[in-house]
């Protein structure tokens, strides 16, 4: 059993939460995932790892009530526990293992979508530990949805709100602002971080390609066990069938086939959850989720 | 009573069975069981033990059955096995014990799995369980894996008076036994849970959602974690794909998948969360167990299943009684049959496979005749579902995460035969990890051999 330690809602829909979990808490990582299944009869839910505390073993999650799941998640309370939390999975982001020299010498970019930001912060905050500087943008369809701001802004060199209307900080979606950035303000990037909707990260990865600029993204397609050995993750990387699970989730955005990993997280989401999912977010939920409008 | 023919096994009517996920097979009752047993000859050099991996004193448990003594017959099985209640239900008898029968040569063999299911499941029912060791020796092993190779070598440690701790990645405990074998052919409940708690009642202890090279590391174990000793029970279970065009369409599973949504997140029942695409018109590829368990599970969950495999009924290598079933329940076997496409419509999803016949040719390295194509034989099969059935190989997680521990150009861990030594000190493996994708009984006799061989080795050290 794994006893929740704090909840705090972020945003409309968008909840946090740190978990009791010593044994993931002493090994993760930025960049890797655990899996959560609240009960007996519950899914086996994949969620990144957003922040952990080795000391008092707890690993922060953060998720959106999206679906019949998630919005049960979201009905647990501090004190209450999870059957199983297993982790950490998934490889750890590439940034922790390459030279510090090297890394010193680049600037880094990363863009977060929605709720993709949540993932995105334990990565800036752990460039920050180590005394790199980057930038980073979070974007949103609104104000409402627009997490982590404050936290991300005591690690990221510059941090730039996007919202798609206009409602905070830059009107526009968050490849307006790369662009902003990179030809308005003369701004030099060696490396883009990318970390939300699949729609966002196919379009984001689509102007860094004419931009030159070299680009990882998260990918998080539908799971089961989470260890490779169901294959319902198989993605397409440059003409090679990868295993998000074990092999990702992150890759190069250059060689991903968004499109193929778009359908096939439809499967499941064109029965009961797209119902959900149109109840609850409305026509936005086609975009990608977040409204980040990535999907221009 | 005609001693040529066995007792026959009651079993569900096909019409039902097709559309419950209950046991197929009802087994023996005692009277029952004591009459097949007469037909035994208690040989004084049987031939059966010879064909069993772990060499059951199978005409000394006979014999207590056909004498009405079934707890004595219990601890007779119970010295060489773990898990008879899951080897008399799944072990592939027809080429192993039974095949060397005596009774065989004119007849039918004796039914021995069937009456060492009826020996285990009477002592689940009467609440017979093994004994925990009186002494602990303060030795700490940790063995990776709660399937078949894992379950055994805790126990028969655990027996010897170790602590030890078994740490498995997914949520429930037990391996393929769990995630794996459908319901109908090994219900989970009753008697998986039994085995899985008769090894807890020896002591040993079970961490679930502990994923060994991520979580920790096998290193780590014998380092900072104060385990003397690891045995790695880790089967195999990275699922194959063929890389045709259309294989990552929505609706193409790996039977792992499939077989895990539906067992170890029991999806169908409706009320667990977890959802599966049961399929309407499903084509399995392949032709083993797996695939066999697949194809009867989307029968089962409502579908019209097509088996598509490239060799002819003789190769097929499914156990014949899983065959029998598939065929009785109204599975289509598409035999001499291989894929070259998945179509797929618009939206992504499945829509039919291209399929070209084949011809058995020259025999290959494997000794079956080589299927070839028959050129211009191609063909449409109309489907919304495809499940790759195509065997499965080792995760290389721990192997990648363990210094000095060798792989093969298969990535099996090398051990020996003997005691599941591997390259590194005090490194132990067994089961499917070590051979690949192969039976029960062979992963349970490699626990027990590894079992032995860590007793070895920390005694000594
Ligand atoms: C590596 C990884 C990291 C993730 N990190 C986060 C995170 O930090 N925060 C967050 O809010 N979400 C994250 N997700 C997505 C999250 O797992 C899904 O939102 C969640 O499973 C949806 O479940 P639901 O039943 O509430 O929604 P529904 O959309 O109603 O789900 C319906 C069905 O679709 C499946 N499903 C739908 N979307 C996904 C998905 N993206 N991944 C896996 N299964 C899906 C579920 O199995 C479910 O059966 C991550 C996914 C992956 C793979
Ligand atoms: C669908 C199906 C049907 C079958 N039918 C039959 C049959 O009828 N008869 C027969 O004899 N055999 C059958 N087999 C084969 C048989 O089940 C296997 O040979 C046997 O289970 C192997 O046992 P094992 O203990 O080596 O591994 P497994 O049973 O595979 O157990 C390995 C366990 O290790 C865990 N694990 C893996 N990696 C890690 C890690 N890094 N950290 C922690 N834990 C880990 C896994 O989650 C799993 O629980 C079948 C197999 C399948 C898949
Ligand atoms: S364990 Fe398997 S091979 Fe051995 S006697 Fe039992 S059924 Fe036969
Ligand atoms: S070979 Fe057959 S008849 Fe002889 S002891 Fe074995 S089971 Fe009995
Ligand atoms: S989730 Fe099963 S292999 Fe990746």
């Amino acid at each position: 059993m794994f006893t929740i330690r704090k909840k705090e809602l972020l945003a409309n829909n968008i909840y946090l939460m740190d978990i009791e979990a010593p044994r993931v808490a002493k090994s993760c990582h930025p960049g890797q995932f655990v899996i959560v299944k609240m009960d007996e009869k519950g899914e086996r839910i994949p969620l990144t790892i957003c922040d952990y505390d080795r000391e008092a073993g707890t690993v922060a999650i953060v998720f959106q009530a999206v679906g019949e799941s998630t919005k049960r998640m979201a009905d647990y309370e501090v004190g209450d526990t999870f059957r199983d939390f297993s982790g950490p999975l998934g490889c750890k982001s590439e940034l922790i293992d390459e030279d510090p020299e090297e890394l010193k010498k680049k600037s880094i970019l990363f863009v977060a979508g929605g709720v993709g930001t949540a993932p995105v912060y334990p990565q800036v905050k752990w460039m920050h530990e180590q005394g790199y500087n980057v930038d980073c943008i979070i974007g949103a369809r609104n104000k409402d949805l627009i997490i982590l701001e404050e936290e991300m802004k005591k690690v990221a060199r510059n941090v730039y709100v996007a919202t798609d209307d206009g409602s905070y900080g830059f009107k526009g979606n968050v490849n307006d602002k790369i662009k902003d950035l990179v030809n308005n303000e003369g701004k030099h990037y060696d490396h883009v971080i990318a970390i939300g909707p699949i729609i966002m990260m196919k379009f984001v990865s689509i102007l860094t390609k004419e931009l030159g600029i070299p680009t990882t993204v998260s990918m998080n397609p539908i799971m089961v066990d989470g260890t490779g050995m169901c294959g319902a993750c198989r993605l397409t990387v440059g003409g090679e069938v990868k295993f998000a699970c074990v092999d990702g989730p992150e890759f190069d955005g250059h060689l991903v086939d968004f499109d193929e990993s778009m359908k096939r997280q439809q499967m499941y989401k064109t029965q009961e959850g797209r119902e959900i999912l149109k109840e609850k977010e409305g026509a936005t939920h086609k975009n990608g989720g977040c409204g980040c409008g990535g999907n221009d | 009573m005609d001693m040529l023919t066995r007792i026959p096994v009651r079993e569900q009517d096909p019409k039902v069975r097709a559309k419950n996920f209950e046991e197929v097979c009802l087994g023996y009752n005692q009277e029952e069981a004591q009459i097949e047993a007469t037909r035994c000859l208690k040989c004084k050099n049987a031939k059966c033990i010879t064909g069993c991996p772990v060499s059951i004193d199978i005409p000394g448990f006979i014999r207590e059955v056909e004498a009405g003594n079934i707890e004595e017959a219990y601890h007779v099985i119970s010295q060489y096995s773990a898990l008879p209640a899951v080897c008399g239900r799944v072990c592939p008898q027809e080429s192993q014990c039974e095949e060397r029968c005596i009774r065989g040569i004119k007849g039918e063999p004796v039914s021995i799995g069937k009456l060492e299911r009826f020996v285990a499941d009477w002592a689940r029912e009467n609440g017979i369980q093994p004994k925990a060791a009186e002494v602990k020796n303060g030795k700490k092993v940790a063995v990776i894996g709660s399937g078949p190779a894992g379950l055994t070598c805790a126990g028969d440690l655990a027996k010897l008076g170790y602590d030890v701790t078994i740490f498995e990645a997914l949520h429930e405990a037990g391996g393929v036994l769990t995630y794996g074998i459908p319901e109908f052919r090994l219900p989970k409940d009753t008697v998986v849970q039994s085995e899985i708690e008769n090894v807890k009642v020896l002591g040993v202890k079970i961490e679930t959602n502990v994923v060994i090279g991520k979580s920790t590391t096998v290193d780590e174990l014998l380092e900072d974690e104060g385990f003397d000793a690891v045995f790695i029970g880790s089967g195999a279970g990275l699922p194959k794909f063929m890389g045709i065009p259309g294989e990552n369409a929505n609706g193409v599973f790996s039977a792992n998948e499939y077989l895990t949504r539906n067992n170890l997140m029991k999806a169908f029942d409706v009320s667990y969360d977890t959802p599966i695409v049961a399929g309407k018109k499903v084509a399995v590829v392949g032709g083993g167990n797996v695939a066999m368990d697949a194809a009867r599970t989307a029968l089962r969950l409502g579908a019209e299943v097509h088996i598509v495999y490239r060799r002819s009924e003789s190769e097929l290598p499914a156990r014949v009684e899983e065959v029998h079933h598939a065929k009785e329940e109204g599975i289509i076997f598409d035999l001499l049959t291989n894929p070259k496409e998945i179509l797929v419509d618009e939206k992504g999803w499945v829509k039919g496979m291209t399929c070209v016949k084949m011809d058995l040719g020259e025999p290959d390295a494997s000794g079956r005749r080589r299927p070839v194509e028959v050129p211009g034989s191609e063909f449409e099969l109309e489907l919304d579902t495809v499940i790759m059935s195509l065997g499965t190989s080792p995760n290389p997680l721990i192997s990648s995460t363990t210094h000095g521990l060798d792989i093969n150009k298969y990535k099996c861990i090398i051990a020996d035969e003997e005691k599941g030594q591997t390259s590194k000190e005090g490194v132990y493996a067994g089961g499917d990890a070590v051979t690949g994708a192969a039976t029960v009984i062979l992963a349970m006799g490699a626990g027990k051999a590894a079992a032995k061989g860590i007793d070895e080795y920390l005694t000594n050290k």
